[in-house]
């Protein structure tokens, strides 16, 4: 599949976005600068930009508790990310979600999900309603190694094979559900066979590579938008960080953080191929790093200086209109 | 653990790092509640299970139906959500339904409350929720002599138990006596003795009703300030005694108001003491909103000693 080259500063800057994002959250973190509890995406950029490449602002996404990068693959506004983050009410949720709800709806993201596998069955009801809509939408819900076992994500994978809708489930096997191995957890340790087992294809990748998460999320969303029903997306990669910000990460191996950094960084293994296919040059994907420090920057001094929440705004939100109707 | 081989523990990472290269006692519960147990107790009785609370929780009910006394721990009870019924149509009922031939001793423990900016999914209470629940026994400790006695008094208790741990009471350090001992349920513990003043709080409001109690001391305020310690059995004895010689009653609890805590010692009071009363019953609670994240909306979403200060204060006036 040829992309082009708008396509692929696109897909890179995306990518360094999310990094330099998380890497000045966990830095805001460590500073006492950010309140509440974190989980980043670093390491698994590629995941959500190979995906979202594929989505338009009218399909729709779910996310995780690690969810800051599925929401900027999306489209989410950084700078309102970042205050959400800070606490603010000019953030995207006001200052009433922060890390773990973050999310733009406008942008089609249904936010990042405190509860683990509370994703999926919501999007299976978005993608019930392009069904009933013919609009041709398609939804799509990221999972991680973890959240599978859920009995939730596999009711949801079930009914969206009986109801046929388009929604599209991407599991992301970033090793650990929390500080567990997959190798435990997944009693079958056969995830893409007991994922296919519910009745759609499910499409492998190397999550590190972008071109690979591309090409398989692009089958996956084509058969889904087809029509098809509903279609998956299998991507390995590790993260960075840990569980949250903080775990001590003892279940770690020796070296293999190292290993994950050196030999599995989307952005190193992006900037190879362009290197081999000489699509992008050196000086383009520079210009774009510096761009985005700029933009990480910039929202970190935003955030820092945006008007805080009062008070009186606990009770907004609840509802829509409360009271006696006419 | 070590003077009843039915009892185990299982939850998800209450070891940590099965199936992982790194170190075996890899995290010990999202509190560090159970760091070390599985050094002593291997993972035959220490067990960590994949994030699936629906298999889990339900299992402990069926181990306990059959025999064992299982602990299990679900990290934040705002999971409850997915294994809900479980816990409230399963375990609650199997004595009942089963015509009182059966037993469930099993201890489901969860941390609850704000205090962290976690957020609506990781804040919650939900303790005044599962009391409503004929079945399940419901313990909310305020200080750690109190976690421990009660805990062990849930261990051996016969029927299912849920065990609420405010979560920023983690943080405090206290000196806790070596030895077993237990507190038996529906047994309030009165934490300060006054006469003008009832006032009954759970879980994390205990130590800011006492702050703020102590400070009304130099104006020539004093209170009853009553920890019920259990929500079910609630020691009605206990508070009635005390609003009867005080006349006056101010309930505090963290959760938002409808059909919660506060409302419900009210209304004993009001059914049961209603004669006693010199004045309003006060309700100190959260707003009936979920719980936010930014630091300054959730100060004002918790209930703060300044807040009961008033309320004590508008039993008087």
């Amino acid at each position: 599949m040829s992309i082009s080259k708008e396509s692929l500063l696109h897909a890179y800057r995306t990518m360094k976005t999310i990094r330099e994002f998380e890497e000045r959250v966990h830095a805001e973190i460590m500073n006492g600068q950010i309140p509440g509890f974190t989980h980043l995406y670093t390491g698994q950029e590629a995941n959500a930009v190979g995906v979202c490449a594929h989505l338009d602002e009218s399909d729709t996404i779910i996310s995780t508790h690690r969810g800051h990068g599925h929401c900027i693959a999306k489209g989410a506004d950084v700078s309102g990310m970042m205050k959400e983050l800070f606490g603010s009410s000019e953030g995207l949720c006001k200052g009433k979600g922060g890390s773990m709800h973050v999310a733009d709806i406008d942008k089609g993201i249904l936010g990042a999900n405190g509860i683990v596998a509370g994703g999926p069955p919501i999007s299976v009801g978005s993608a019930l309603a392009a069904k009933i809509r013919k609009n041709g939408k398609v939804a799509v819900s990221f999972s991680g190694d973890g959240s599978v076992n859920q009995g939730t994500c596999f009711e949801a994978m079930n009914m969206a094979v009986v109801l046929q809708v388009p929604a599209v489930f991407v599991i992301e096997n970033n090793y650990y559900s929390e500080h567990t191995h997959i190798d435990y957890a997944v009693g079958c340790n056969d995830l893409k066979a007991r994922t296919e087992a519910f009745g759609f294809p499910v499409f492998v990748a190397d999550g590190a590579d972008f071109f690979a998460v591309h090409e398989a999320a692009g089958k996956a969303i084509a058969h889904a938008r087809a029509g098809n029903g509903p279609a998956g997306v299998f991507a390995e990669q590790g993260r960075y960080h840990g569980h949250f910000v903080g775990d001590p990460q003892a279940y770690r191996g020796e070296g293999e953080l190292e290993n994950l950094r050196e030999n599995h960084d989307p952005l190193k293994v992006f900037r190879q191929h362009m290197a081999t296919s000489g699509e992008l040059s050196e000086g383009e994907l520079d210009a774009i790093d510096a761009e985005v420090m700029a933009e990480i920057e910039q929202s970190v001094v935003d955030a820092k200086a945006a008007a805080r929440p009062t008070p009186e705004q606990v009770t907004a939100d609840v509802y829509i209109q409360y009271g006696a109707t006419a | 653990m070590r003077t009843d081989p039915d009892v185990f523990l299982m939850g998800e990472d209450v070891s940590g790092g099965a199936g992982c290269d790194g170190e075996d006692d890899a995290f010990g519960g999202a509190f560090g509640q159970y760091k070390g147990l599985v050094k002593e107790f291997g993972r035959e009785r220490i067990i960590d299970t994949p994030i699936t609370e629906s298999a889990f929780i339900g299992a402990a009910g069926g181990a306990a139906a059959t025999g064992m006394r299982p602990i299990v721990d679900l990290m934040f009870v705002d999971f409850i959500g997915v294994c809900f019924d479980q816990i409230f149509n399963q375990m609650a009922k199997f004595r009942y339904m089963f015509g009182g031939k059966s037993r469930c001793p099993a201890v489901i423990r969860f941390s609850a409350g704000g205090g962290f900016s976690a957020a609506g999914q990781h804040s919650q209470a939900m303790y005044q929720v599962m009391t409503s629940f004929p079945g399940l026994k419901v313990v909310v400790p305020s200080n750690a002599y109190d976690a421990k006695g009660l805990l062990l008094s849930a261990i051996q208790d016969d029927d299912p138990v849920l065990f609420f741990e405010p979560k920023v009471l983690y943080q405090e350090t206290a000196e806790v006596p070596d030895e077993m001992y237990t507190i038996p349920f529906g047994q309030a513990n009165f934490v300060r003795e006054g006469d003008d003043v009832t006032v009954v709080a759970f879980g994390q409001m205990v130590p800011k009703a006492a702050a703020a109690i102590d400070a009304l001391a130099a104006e020539g305020i004093s209170c009853d300030l009553i920890d019920p310690r259990t929500t079910s059995p609630l020691d009605e004895a206990a508070i009635l005694e005390s609003v009867r010689a005080t006349g006056r009653l101010v309930v505090v609890d963290e959760a938002p108001p409808r059909c919660g805590l506060t409302a419900d010692i009210a209304g004993l009071a009001a059914d049961k003491a209603f004669s006693s009363l010199k004045g309003p019953i006060k309700q100190v609670c959260a707003p009936h909103s979920p719980t936010p994240f930014s630091p300054e909306l959730e100060a004002a979403y918790i209930p703060n000693a300044d807040k009961i200060t008033a309320a004590i204060k508008a039993t008087l006036a």
